[in-house]
């Protein structure tokens, strides 16, 4: 790991400040992603601004038929949360199958959606539910706020504070592990919501994003079949030595099936 | 450059100047020497380094040190209890076999009375998908699951006590 400067925030203005009289700074919630990059040197932070302390980042409420969690909220945290489970029990599960349980009790929901890993299960989430991202500047709706690989419409200086997840009729999210690593080669929510059905995927693609046919499909009914027919174009997905594009094309259909299956129980 | 860190460890406040880069398994084996925390994969996979921070698994090769700054940590030198007897659930890996090489048991025990601790009376389906975070590469998951289902029917209070 190359050397940094370390700074503990005692509030998330503080944290803001750090960061924009640094530009080569970085927040550091849990670390689960960050330190674990910064070990193999393919990050290099001037300094690193722990959001640790910062306690008033770590919540769940459940009001106004909406889930709010805190942007320092574990994934452990979510997971446990009988208020998640109960308002939307999807969301609770997902959380509780990221990573493994101690990455888990260090992870965090704001961490992990600033990074938006391109095989991050809680982009799913937050698109699929269709999720308002607050930050320290503004509200970001979830389908504006993932751009791509590792991009986001965060700003320099821009700090994730909470996010509010709209209560769906009913949800599940399905993924297709890699074998090895366990991340997701496809992840698929899929979520009935007042807005009518959405459809998420993410592990597929360079970022997450929306299948709109089955979206249709699932609108006119909700069933696993509506949605068992329909494919996804190979094109833009990812090719590695794990999965083929055309492999994975094939999952996000198989996986979306699976989770309106589960959605319906 | 050097920052202080103060932490509790087993029970024992410790403080120490380290680096900023220092992981806290690092300050846990070299600055204090409690080498019973091990370092496996050294890319948060494999478990060995499981140590509780703040009563939760945690993987210590995965966070620096500063971040566990005033956290009450507890490795597997800090289980056992004063007069040398096993915790519980030591004494099932014991009892059951639960190691062959023993290189990754610390942290499977440590990542285990973390799990009962939230899943009491596991089933072992629950057991070998919470163990996910802890990699044994003599693969001898068979008794370390029997181990701890044992550990959790057998005391869960005193299991759950620690």
């Amino acid at each position: 790991m190359y050397a940094f400067n370390y700074k503990k925030a005692q509030s998330v203005d503080e944290a803001a400040k750090s960061l924009s009289a640094d530009g080569e700074a970085k927040l550091l919630a849990g670390g689960q992603s960050l330190v674990a990059s910064m070990k193999l040197r393919l990050s290099q932070p001037s300094t690193l601004v722990d959001l640790g302390r910062v306690d008033a980042l770590r919540y769940i409420k459940v009001e106004n038929n909406a889930v709010s969690i805190g942007a320092m909220t574990t994934h452990a945290t979510v997971a446990a949360s009988a208020e998640v489970k109960k308002a939307i029990p999807a969301l609770a599960a997902l959380a509780g199958d990221i990573g493994d349980r101690q990455v888990r009790n260090m992870g965090t929901i704001g961490g992990s959606v600033a990074l938006n890993d391109p095989a991050a299960d809680y982009p799913a989430a937050c698109v699929g539910l269709g999720a308002t991202i607050t930050t320290t500047q503004r509200e970001i709706a979830a389908d504006d706020f993932f751009l791509g690989m590792y991009e986001t419409a965060l700003q320099p200086g821009e700090i994730i504070t909470g996010f509010s997840f709209p209560v769906a009729k009913r949800a599940a999210y399905m993924k297709f592990k890699n074998p090895a690593s366990r991340f997701a080669l496809v992840g698929v929510f899929v979520a009935e919501t007042a807005q009518g059905p959405r459809v998420a995927v993410t592990g597929a693609g360079p970022g997450v994003f929306r299948v709109k046919d089955m979206e249709t499909a699932l609108a006119k009914s909700f069933t696993p079949d509506a949605v068992a027919s329909i494919k996804v174009p190979a094109d833009n997905l990812n090719s590695d030595l794990h999965a083929q594009a055309d492999y994975r094309a094939h999952l996000v259909t198989v996986m979306a099936k699976r989770a309106v299956e589960k959605a319906l129980k | 450059m050097a920052v202080k860190v103060s932490m509790t460890v087993n029970g024992k406040a410790v403080s120490h100047e380290v680096e900023e880069r220092t992981l806290l398994v690092s300050f846990i084996r070299e600055t204090l020497g409690l080498t019973g925390t091990h370092v496996g994969c050294d890319t948060a996979q494999c478990g060995a380094c499981t140590v509780h921070m703040d009563g939760r698994a945690i993987k210590s090769c995965n966070i620096v040190a500063m971040q566990a700054e005033g956290a009450k940590i507890t490795t597997i030198e800090g289980v056992a209890n004063a007069d040398g007897t096993l915790h519980p659930m030591q004494q099932a890996f014991k009892e059951h076999h639960g190691l062959q090489c023993g290189f990754c048991t610390p942290g499977m025990v440590m990542s285990a009375i973390d799990l009962v601790k939230n899943f009491p009376n596991p089933t072992e389906e629950q057991i070998r998908e919470q163990l996910e975070g802890n990699l044994c590469r003599c693969t001898g998951y068979h008794n370390i699951v029997k181990a701890i289902k044992a550990a959790s029917a057998d005391s869960s209070s005193a299991v759950v006590g620690s």
